[in-house]
């Protein structure tokens, strides 16, 4: 059976028998790099290629088709387009902090890649605290959002990241309670750990009503901290024109786009593990003959379909909803969001002690 | 520009939205202080794309005028040539033969449809969704194709003039409209599935924007802005031009006064749209299409006012005659340029997107206001 | 009401009224110095209660500028045409914003179009023009060698 383990191990065991230690760990680290990056800019130009088709096919167009085979390769030369446009940086902006704010928001991105299970044994890094490290770091990027509004010494970025600010700071919360709930469930931070918990089922059919809840609200909380419509508050364009990201143009601007699809792989991919199993076949309970099924379907097939399952759901969002406005935006996630998670954080916990799961 | 606004507060912001901005469908110019995310004062700066219609008409004849009205409102062309030939005809005292009568409302009411899916689009897209936009691109586009076949245009349409309408009806045209109006039945109710009844939208139109019956009369609000604050203001029944007393239609009128309420009163406009075009499109009269007038027209001095329905409010005609082959002064009371006035009335303490939102419901569109 | 009835509510208001006869609706020639009270008459009366501005604008006759505002009722819907003869060197006109609250867009208009100057007026500043434009483009010596084209 295609395993990507059998892969990563022997090139593990490759490097520690030839070189040693110290620059079989360096060379790990250049291969990871070079690794990440890749599969960035091919999850920049697959989830472009599929915002655009999913947004075509809701309103009864085509989509690109004109550029390769289906017009695949359409983002392709949108990226071409944007990497040989001038970068412009604006006469009154912030050099140093107008330039750096993309990084910042892309570096992010990438760092969240880190504790992500691709598939059966195929992680970077398996942090005892992974879900932490997610949350944690994901709430730098509003930094970056922050800087990249300010810099630009425009009044429309600068309302643009101050909404931002607001919103991702409120709704990390209810997005940090949920997890917090799937927790109480799983008993571990560690990414692995959670995917091998839901050996016997995914945690979104063993955990009751209480982990429906707490995912519906996770779906609504990311929604919202990756500035996806209907809470777009952050570009909002046509009241802010475009933003924070009103005054970046060229490959700033792709850094900045390629980041927030990045970051909609990130947290669809978080909200997989957690309630759907991961990389995690499907599985029920003892019903053996089955799960052996299932379990000839590789392990990355099943994470990555889970993954663009819950992109496809939030892409859903983007084509249908209007957007809510600042002050709704903030009712929303203070006086309903937050109250339901904490209470169904207690029913979690009960659920748990009372070992009422599957 | 600041010294113009006067003295704003500590911690106010002024914003330039447009003249070219996504929200304001066109070369709108406003300069907004907010403090917050509030609006304190919206004020429109107008003139990014004054022709000087009015001094333009001054030289043209009373048949050429007409044409240059269509550049006006450009979602209503149809409808703004039926002003203006009906004021020629009021003062040249031209009867207008029955079918040409029973051709200018279909088409008037086409144009209503077409602007109303229009502004249906626009208004998601004010609100963040893109989609509805390109639905109601779907039905306008058969609209469009009608006119088309008909006056050779899709936008800026000439087709009325004095004495009737300029050439016949398409033979295609009864049965393209006929399948229109059966396609566009089922996607009206599509239209309240996506758009009315979602929570988020209702949410963002109740309650903003709110212009008292007192007040829209005040700032001579008309059209769905006007009945949407509860004002009887449709020409169409009020004063009956063509065959509009003979078609059975209802004015409809909203007493909420809201953004939502403008929505709703579009909305069901359309209907009654649909439902006017339907009576008649079966009933066209055979007969003449326009009646024998002289090669020069010369109305007689005095002064002449016509008024029509287009789909932003009350269109006024007036025109100022010498008596001599081109209008001495005409003046056209544009619907659009008396909504904005109430613009400032309406968005004050509402947030950005609110500002949005009441633009959308005003159904703006700036050649109208500009002239 | 009708033309007549509304001619005699008038001249009950303005006695000596000026009418003026073949129009489609009722016309009333006021003077300057009476346009005021009469307009706030017009409004204020219950009988009237002419609540709706629905044209204003004004007409330049060469030797005297005239403005001309149509009226209506939207209780009784009755129609009235109120003009007003001013002076063309020095056009004054007492302002109508604060009684139909459209006036003041529309004189701001009719303002940097022909130049006569509305008294009291709230914020009476070009709405169109550029803040330097130069003259009044509708008035009938107006010209302009370099965008407009005679025909």
């Amino acid at each position: 059976m295609f395993s990507l383990e059998g892969l990563t191990n022997s090139i593990h065991a490759w490097l520690h028998n030839t070189f040693n230690p110290t620059i079989a760990l360096l060379s790990e680290f250049v291969i990871v790099g070079i690794c990440v990056i890749t599969f960035f800019a091919m999850l920049g130009l697959i989830l472009v290629m599929m915002e655009r088709k999913v947004s075509a096919y809701m309103q009864i167009r085509l989509g690109p088709n004109r550029v390769g085979p289906q017009g695949m390769f359409q983002t392709v030369a949108d990226t071409l387009k944007l990497a040989v446009k001038e970068g412009l940086t604006p006469d009154g902006a912030d050099r140093f902090l107008f330039n750096l704010a993309p990084f910042i928001v892309m570096i992010t991105a990438m760092l969240i890649m880190a504790p992500v299970a691709f598939a059966r044994g195929f992680q970077i890094w398996d942090i005892n605290i992974g879900v932490l490290f997610v949350t944690s770091v994901s709430s730098v990027s509003v930094i970056g959002i922050l800087i990249a509004g300010w810099a630009s010494n425009n009044k429309y970025s600068l309302l643009g990241a101050m909404r931002s600010g607001a919103q991702i700071v409120s709704y990390e919360l209810s997005a940090g309670l949920s997890i917090i709930s799937m927790i109480v469930l799983t008993g571990s931070l560690q990414i692995s750990e959670i995917i091998s918990s839901q050996q016997n089922g995914w945690w979104i059919f063993k955990g009751h009503i209480p982990a429906i809840i707490s995912f519906v609200i996770f779906m609504i909380a990311v929604t919202a901290e990756t500035n996806r419509a209907p809470f777009d508050m952050a570009e909002a364009e046509s009241e802010l024109t475009g933003g924070f990201h009103t005054e970046y143009s060229g490959m700033k601007f792709a850094l900045i786009f390629l980041a927030e699809y990045a970051n909609i792989f990130i947290v669809c991919a978080i909200g997989a593990t957690l309630y759907l199993g991961g990389w995690m076949p499907l599985h029920i309970g003892s019903w053996t003959g089955f799960n052996r099924i299932m379990d000839y379907i590789p392990s990355s097939i099943w994470f990555i379909s889970k993954t663009f399952l819950l992109i496809f759901i939030m892409m859903w969002f983007r084509w249908t909803f209007p957007r809510l406005r600042i002050d709704q935006l903030l009712n929303l996630e203070w006086k309903y969001l937050l109250p339901i998670s904490m209470v169904n954080l207690i029913l979690m916990t009960l659920v748990s002690i009372m070992g009422w799961h599957f | 520009m600041l010294e113009e606004i006067g003295t704003t507060a500590e911690g106010d912001l002024i914003i330039n939205i447009g003249p070219q901005h996504p929200a304001t469908h066109g070369v709108l110019h406003l300069v907004i202080t907010l403090n917050g995310e509030t609006v304190k004062n919206v004020e429109p700066h107008l003139g990014y794309i004054h022709r000087s219609i009015e001094k333009m008409c001054e030289s043209l004849t009373y048949r050429q005028f007409i044409y240059v009205t269509s550049r006006m409102d450009y979602l209503s062309s149809h409808i703004n040539n039926h002003g203006c030939a009906l004021c020629v005809e009021k003062g040249m005292q031209i009867e207008v033969p029955a079918r040409a009568r029973v051709i200018r409302v279909l088409l008037d009411e086409l144009t209503r449809l077409a602007s109303h899916q229009l502004w249906w689009g626009a208004m998601g897209m004010d609100l963040g969704a893109l989609t509805p936009f390109f639905h109601a691109f779907r039905e306008r586009e058969m609209i469009n194709e009608i006119m088309e076949e008909t006056c050779g245009a899709r936008l800026t349409m000439n087709y009325m003039v004095p004495g009737g309408v300029m050439f016949d009806l398409h033979p295609n045209f009864r049965h393209r409209v006929k399948d229109f109006i059966a396609f566009f039945k089922t996607k009206i109710d599509e239209y309240d599935e996506l758009l009315t009844g979602n929570i988020i939208f209702q949410n963002r139109m109740k309650g903003i924007g709110y212009l008292s019956k007192a007040d829209a009369v005040s700032y001579g609000c008309t059209g769905p802005t006007g009945r949407a604050s509860g004002v009887s203001c449709d020409i169409r029944k009020l004063y009956p031009y063509e065959v509009y007393d003979q078609v059975h239609f209802e004015e409809i009128r909203e007493t909420e006064g809201d953004c939502f309420a403008r929505y709703l009163v579009r909305m069901k406009e359309m209907r009654q749209s649909l439902s006017i075009i339907e009576q008649l499109i079966d009933n066209i009269p055979e007969g003449e299409f326009q009646a024998k007038t002289k090669a020069v027209l010369k109305l007689p001095k005095g002064e002449f006012y016509s008024r029509v329905e287009t789909a932003r409010g009350e269109f006024g005609v007036f025109i100022v005659s010498e008596g001599g082959t081109t209008p001495y002064r005409i003046k056209f009371r544009s619907p659009g340029f008396s909504n904005l006035s109430a613009l400032n009335h309406m968005a004050k303490g509402s947030k950005i997107g609110d500002l949005v939102a009441i633009m959308g419901s005003l159904d703006l569109v700036i050649p109208d206001i500009d002239r | 009401m009708t033309a007549e009835e509304l001619k005699i509510k008038v001249t009950e208001v303005l006695p000596g009224a000026l009418f003026v006869e073949g129009g489609e609706w009722l016309t009333v020639d006021l003077e300057p110095a009476v346009f005021l009270p009469v307009a706030r008459k017009l409004r204020e009366d219950a009988e009237m209660d002419f609540d709706y501005l629905f044209c204003l604008t004004c007409v330049d006759w060469k030797t005297h500028l005239v403005m001309q505002y149509h009226l209506s009722s939207t209780t009784y819907r009755h129609t009235i045409v109120v003009r007003c003869k001013l002076d063309r060197t020095l056009p004054e006109i007492d302002t109508l914003s604060h009684i139909w609250r459209t006036a003041e867009f529309h004189e701001r208009e009719v303002y940097e179009l022909f130049g006569v100057k509305f008294l009291h007026h709230p914020d009476l500043r070009r709405l169109v023009l550029t803040d330097d434009f130069e003259g009044w483009p509708l008035r009938k010596d107006f010209e302009d060698p370099v965008n407009m084209i005679k025909l």
